[in-house]
């Protein structure tokens, strides 16, 4: 009887491995399409010409100098929110919850307006720090005002509570700015449609520090995610020191949403869907949901922005408006094929 | 003495459930907490178990005070099992059982053969190998039941707290788990500390009974020692007759109504 488990743990394992490299192969096929496809299609042979010996012809500076940021900046924004998602959804136990719930997206909007308006910031990279300031801030808010009352910690109902209150007061106070300054409306409205085009390559080194930290915590956080999935007095029963186990999830989510929306616009609903089709081939393990939701976050992102780039010529439709109109159908498939997940 | 509670003062808020209450858990032994819902005896049993910080007096874990051992080192040692535990959807029962493991994980040191072998020992005791593959939700109350004690033995303590093991269980399951948490007790000597509302089951199946009534421990003693007809009168407000249990020997409360 012992021997049943003893052979089939590791089946379990040899499973996930392969759908790790599947969906790493996955992701490679995006990045893949996200060079060589656009308004201007280079071949193989060139965009590896480009890669590897550039000598300054037309698809090099292509490659080098749009393409290859844009599919690198996708690929960071695609983890990050993937696995802020993931991360989202098991600490809430809510399986609608999205990265944004902790009022990350508008405190990182607001950031941004009130900094045109009031500061005069007209610099992209100028707009990312406020954004980033804006979510940082506003998460921490919201993890403050969750806890109070909350004896030992904010619980999971008293967290989106204060998300929800302090997004849509953010949201208001955005939306009263933006009315009275012309620039500020249109920052703010390139940015609500969500975006990887045109961020240079100063933009990725900007992010890729918060995105690094944000993944490393989200590390940390997996197992003790894993316990307290169980409930928290199953948690606690398992050594599991449930606000630092919250606390370390809220920096991570943090990190990650604020990098990525700071960087490219509102583009959240990436964090909603993905875990969905990780959890999938997953299970409920986090330790392997994380990376699952990781990998298929940044294949969606990419191949959402080659559609984009594709399907209304000679214009590109934003990422996040393809992702919008692609996957909200697909949610709701997604959720009619299956009674909802009890997380 | 494995586990004692001096003058602890317990509460949700500024709601005070228990105060001034001592009791002590001899080792080796079955103890079973008995009496009238909201008297408090989760309340203690989450206490014993440092689920709920008391907001007076101590709880003590071997002599130690259990707030001053990390938690995770108290995972190594007690285990709690919560009343009516909910697990997301899709756990299979061997991951549910494999979580048992997570006090003796670390970053670093994810899974070892050590874990591996209490995995499956557990699942064997509680009889669920052949349904370690199966999804939590698919089984029966009875063998959910027993998929959580066997996470609960994964976790290797010999000091055991479980909070009303056999709620919404029939009979013949409520039998069962009892069984299997008196095996526990022959085959280790593991201390066990139980929450029970069937005061038949509770004097079979423990060697000590803890009566409670509004926060306070009204007798504690053998099953035979607690359980008359004057003591159930002054915990539940209810006339009985206590008769010979014809199978175990064990005192038998049967209920007076003006019906019958």
């Amino acid at each position: 009887m012992v021997a049943t488990t003893a052979v089939k743990l590791p089946q379990l394992r040899h499973r996930r491995l392969t759908w790790l490299i599947g969906l790493t192969g996955v992701l490679v096929l995006a990045i893949v399409l996200s060079i060589t496809i656009g308004a201007k299609a280079v071949p193989l042979t060139d965009a590896w010409h480009a890669l590897t010996s550039p000598t300054g012809t037309e698809s090099d500076i292509i490659i080098r100098s749009l393409r290859l940021p844009r599919t690198a900046l996708g690929i960071l924004a695609g983890i990050a929110l993937g696995v802020a998602g993931a991360l989202m959804q098991g600490h809430t136990r809510n399986p609608l919850a999205d990265p944004g719930l902790l009022g990350v997206t508008q405190g990182a909007a607001f950031a941004m307006v009130a900094s045109i308006i009031f500061l005069g910031t007209t610099s992209l990279l100028g707009f990312i720090w406020f954004g980033l300031a804006g979510a940082l801030v506003a998460s921490v808010g919201v993890f403050a005002l969750g806890m109070v009352g909350g004896r030992g910690g904010p619980t999971p109902v008293t967290l989106a509570l204060a998300g929800t209150a302090v997004s849509a007061f953010l949201y208001a106070l955005t939306s009263a700015m933006v009315l009275l300054d012309e620039q500020a409306m249109d920052v703010f409205r390139f940015w609500q449609s969500g975006s990887i085009a045109a961020r240079g390559t100063e933009v990725i080194w900007q992010v890729l520090p918060f995105i690094a930290a944000g993944l490393l915590l989200a590390l940390l956080n997996a197992s003790g995610l894993n316990a307290l999935s169980l409930g928290e007095d199953v948690a606690r029963n398992l050594g599991q020191n449930i606000a630092l186990t919250r606390a370390v999830g809220v920096a991570s989510v943090t990190l990650l949403t604020g990098a990525a929306v700071a960087a490219c616009g509102s583009l959240s609903f990436i964090g909603l869907i993905v875990p969905h089709l990780a959890r999938r081939v997953s299970g409920t393990d986090h330790r392997w949901l994380l990376p699952y939701s990781g990998l298929i976050g940044a294949a969606l992102l990419l191949l959402g922005d080659v559609i984009g780039r594709v399907v209304a010529p000679p214009g590109e439709l934003e990422v996040g408006v393809v992702l919008a109109l692609l996957g909200a159908p697909f949610f709701v498939a997604l959720v009619r094929r299956r009674k909802p997940v009890r997380l | 003495m494995r586990l004692q509670a001096v003058d602890v003062k317990l509460g949700y808020g500024d709601r005070v459930i228990v105060d001034g209450l001592d009791l002590g858990v001899e080792a080796g032994t079955v103890t079973t907490i008995i009496g009238p819902n909201g008297c408090g005896k989760s309340t203690l049993l989450r206490a014993l178990g440092r689920l709920l910080k008391p907001s007076g007096g101590e709880v003590l874990l071997d002599g130690k005070k259990i707030s001053t051992i990390a938690t995770k080192e108290v995972a190594r040692i007690l285990t709690v099992l919560p009343q009516s535990p909910s697990a997301p959807e899709g756990l299979t029962v061997a991951d549910l059982v494999a979580r048992g493991r997570h006090p003796h994980q670390t970053w670093y040191r994810q899974w070892s053969s050590d874990d591996e072998k209490a995995v499956g020992v557990a699942l064997n005791m509680t009889g669920l190998s052949d349904l370690a593959e199966r999804p939590l939700d698919e089984l029966s109350g009875g063998q959910r039941q027993r998929a959580w004690i066997s996470m609960a033995l994964a976790q290797g303590t010999d000091l055991l707290l479980l909070d009303e093991p056999t709620t919404f269980l029939d009979l013949a399951h409520q039998v069962e788990v009892l069984e299997l948490v008196r095996d526990l007790h022959a085959q280790a000597g593991r201390t066990i500390v139980m929450v029970l509302h069937d005061l038949n089951l509770a004097a079979r199946y423990a060697d000590r009974l803890v009566a409670m009534r509004d926060g306070s421990v009204v007798a504690a003693g053998t099953p035979h020692e607690v359980l008359t007809e004057d003591l159930i009168r002054e915990v539940f407000d209810l006339d009985s007759k206590v008769i010979t249990d014809p199978v175990a020997g064990t005192p038998l409360v049967v209920p007076i109504g003006s019906h019958r």
